[in-house]
């Protein structure tokens, strides 16, 4: 039997997230792999700005706090200058896939030697639950009220989906991460990039859906069924690039 | 030492990748391409690397995160794509992290023109970004001083670990001169900042960068670099005093605009006028004492030339004169250059004509 417990690349202290926000296992099952992998001197985590940031204080190990969306443009210059280091970003959708998008589709196109980790929870979360570039169509913020319109706001962005028409990334794959299954798929993709960003294949991507219990308005375990009825049919989870098995 | 006649850009990015810088992100805008171009084959050449930017915001940070693994960065720009690096800049003076950014400067506001000018002093002086941050601003007049400035650029950006910028319009840029260019700096080991990213030293201990802090910490921060800059205008401000012993009238001007300016001062003398000159080197810090010790009994009036209208260094002049005299100013702007009988004409007007 395995034991429980708590990674290395964490800091003895409880989770700054809320209750049964996903945000605090998508964290841990980076720092599990990091662990695994033998890598929590050697990593760099890249935080953005968000509840991601929370990493800022959890995180055991070299870290740097990114502007807001610029966490690739960081990244860059460090695994330029660092290139044996590990490195990572962490982001939240509001961060990547809005004031970030420049970024994060140009540091993908080159070919950056880095993985970045996208934690999407469809939610401004740490500003208060405003209207996010992933926001599903209907779901409500406070600054769609009634629900988003695609008619004013446009359609929930699909990152995996505009990765993978690039030419320069390795790797690419969305984790629903309201399911076991899911977690446990997710922690393969996780140390499958690592290890392909290690061996120097180049840009990796990581998509992990969670959830918002306090901006969703919904208790923990509701937000799990909504991700089934509503998220992961827009959003479908699976592996969208994979390089090395194709080749 | 060797000389060799080059043009401003390429001088400044010789003098840099010498001075030790072995990260440079950028993005396309005239008139400062020369320095990504010439970047773009010389960092490799000394294993330093070479990113061009999907734009300006990127480019600056690419070199915070350069900066925080210790290696010396280097960014470039003119004011526009200036603007877009604020944000940057901001995070660099918020993290403590020690970085170069040029400014080869043109007309302005906007889009403004890509003809030369002195139009981004109240930006690099005083607002370089959000969040109340200074950085020290230099601003060479030849291309030998803007080699030696950026040569040891670094050393000031990592003593304070703090920003450093280099001023310069697109005259300076674009003219070729003869510059002797100082031996490559060997950066060791001993060099690798006990903060930064890098693990070369074997150290265990983990290290955050990070741009926000608890508020009691930044309020600690904030009154530790508001000392800082105070400490810099007592050890650090430059500045050139031209023919000031018996002067009569005082030519403030920097950069561009003072190689001018001289050339009127060394006309008017022969002609017999008492006038002399402050060139700022340093734009922050200021050389203030250079305005406040002048004779007041003697000066009659202080003359600011820039390349820039409306003038943007008078108010730091006039808090130095302190209504001890007239404070008058000229210049040409928006990509217009000044040229030498404009110049002259119009000091002697105000030195002739008693105005």
């Amino acid at each position: 039997m395995a034991e429980y417990k708590r990674p290395q690349s964490l800091k003895p202290m409880a989770t700054p997230y809320c209750p049964g926000c996903l945000h605090a296992l998508a964290t841990r099952l980076v720092a599990d792999v990091i662990d695994e992998l033998q890598q929590s001197q050697n990593a760099i985590n890249v935080v953005s700005v968000g509840c991601s940031a929370l990493n800022l204080y959890t995180w055991k190990g070299d870290v740097i706090g990114a502007a807001h969306g610029r966490a690739p443009a960081v990244a860059t210059g460090i695994k330029r200058c660092l290139p044996d280091r590990l490195v990572f970003t962490y982001q939240g959708d509001g961060d990547l896939a809005a004031i970030g998008l420049a970024e994060i589709m140009s540091a993908a196109n080159r070919g950056e030697n880095f993985t970045v980790i996208f934690a999407n929870n469809q939610t401004y979360g740490m500003t208060g639950g405003q209207m996010a570039p992933t926001t599903l169509i209907g779901q409500k913020s406070t600054t769609t009220p009634f629900g988003r319109d695609p008619m004013t706001t446009g359609y929930p962005l699909k990152m995996c989906e505009l990765m993978a028409v690039l030419e320069a990334p390795v790797f690419v794959a969305r984790y629903a991460l309201n399911s076991p299954k899911g977690v446990m798929d997710a922690k393969k993709g996780i140390r499958k990039a690592f290890e392909l960003q290690m061996a120097g294949k180049g840009f990796t991507f990581i998509e992990l859906l969670t959830n918002c219990p306090t901006n969703w308005g919904m208790g923990p375990i509701d937000t799990l069924e909504y991700m089934n009825t509503n998220t992961i049919p827009y959003f479908k989870p699976g592996i969208y690039k994979d390089k090395e098995s194709e080749a | 030492m060797e000389k060799k006649f080059m043009k401003g850009c390429e001088a400044i990015a010789e003098a840099a990748v010498r001075g030790g810088c072995r990260f440079f992100a950028g993005y396309p805008i005239t008139p400062q391409n020369e320095i990504p171009e010439y970047l773009s084959w010389r960092l490799p050449q000394v294993g330093g690397a070479f990113v061009q930017g999907e734009s300006e915001v990127a480019s600056i940070n690419m070199v915070y995160g350069a900066a925080a693994t210790g290696k010396r960065a280097l960014t470039s720009s003119s004011g526009p794509g200036i603007s877009l690096k604020a944000e940057g800049i901001s995070y660099l003076a918020s993290a403590q992290l020690p970085a170069v950014i040029v400014n080869i400067s043109r007309g302005g506001p906007g889009l403004g023109s890509i003809q030369p000018a002195q139009s981004d002093y109240l930006q690099a002086t005083k607002a370089l970004g959000h969040g109340g941050f200074r950085a020290m601003v230099f601003a060479p007049a030849t291309l030998q001083e803007a080699v030696d400035l950026t040569y040891n650029a670094w050393e000031y950006a990592e003593r304070y670990r703090n920003p450093v910028m280099i001023l310069m319009d697109g005259c300076l840029g674009a003219i070729m001169e003869e510059v002797e260019f100082p031996e490559m700096k060997e950066l060791t080991a001993d060099n690798v900042k006990e903060w930064c990213l890098d693990r070369i030293d074997g150290r265990e201990d983990d290290h955050m960068i990070t741009p926000i802090l608890p508020e009691p910490l930044l309020e600690k921060l904030n009154i530790g670099k508001g000392m800082q800059y105070k400490m810099w205008e007592k050890l650090d401000t430059k500045v050139e005093e031209f023919m000031l012993e018996d002067a009569e009238y005082v030519v403030v001007a920097y950069g561009i605009a003072a190689r001018v300016a001289k050339e009127a001062v060394l006309r008017l003398r022969e002609e017999g006028c008492k006038i002399g000159m402050v060139r700022p080197i340093t734009l922050y810090p200021f050389p203030k004492a250079s305005l406040n010790n002048l004779d007041y009994t003697k000066v009659k009036g202080v003359i600011d030339i820039e390349m820039t209208i409306p003038a943007q260094m008078r108010e730091d002049i006039e808090l130095q004169v302190k209504d001890r005299c007239p404070v008058y100013e000229y210049g040409r702007s928006g990509g217009m250059l000044l040229d030498d009988d404009g110049v002259y004409e119009a000091i002697a007007k105000i030195v002739k004509g008693g105005e």
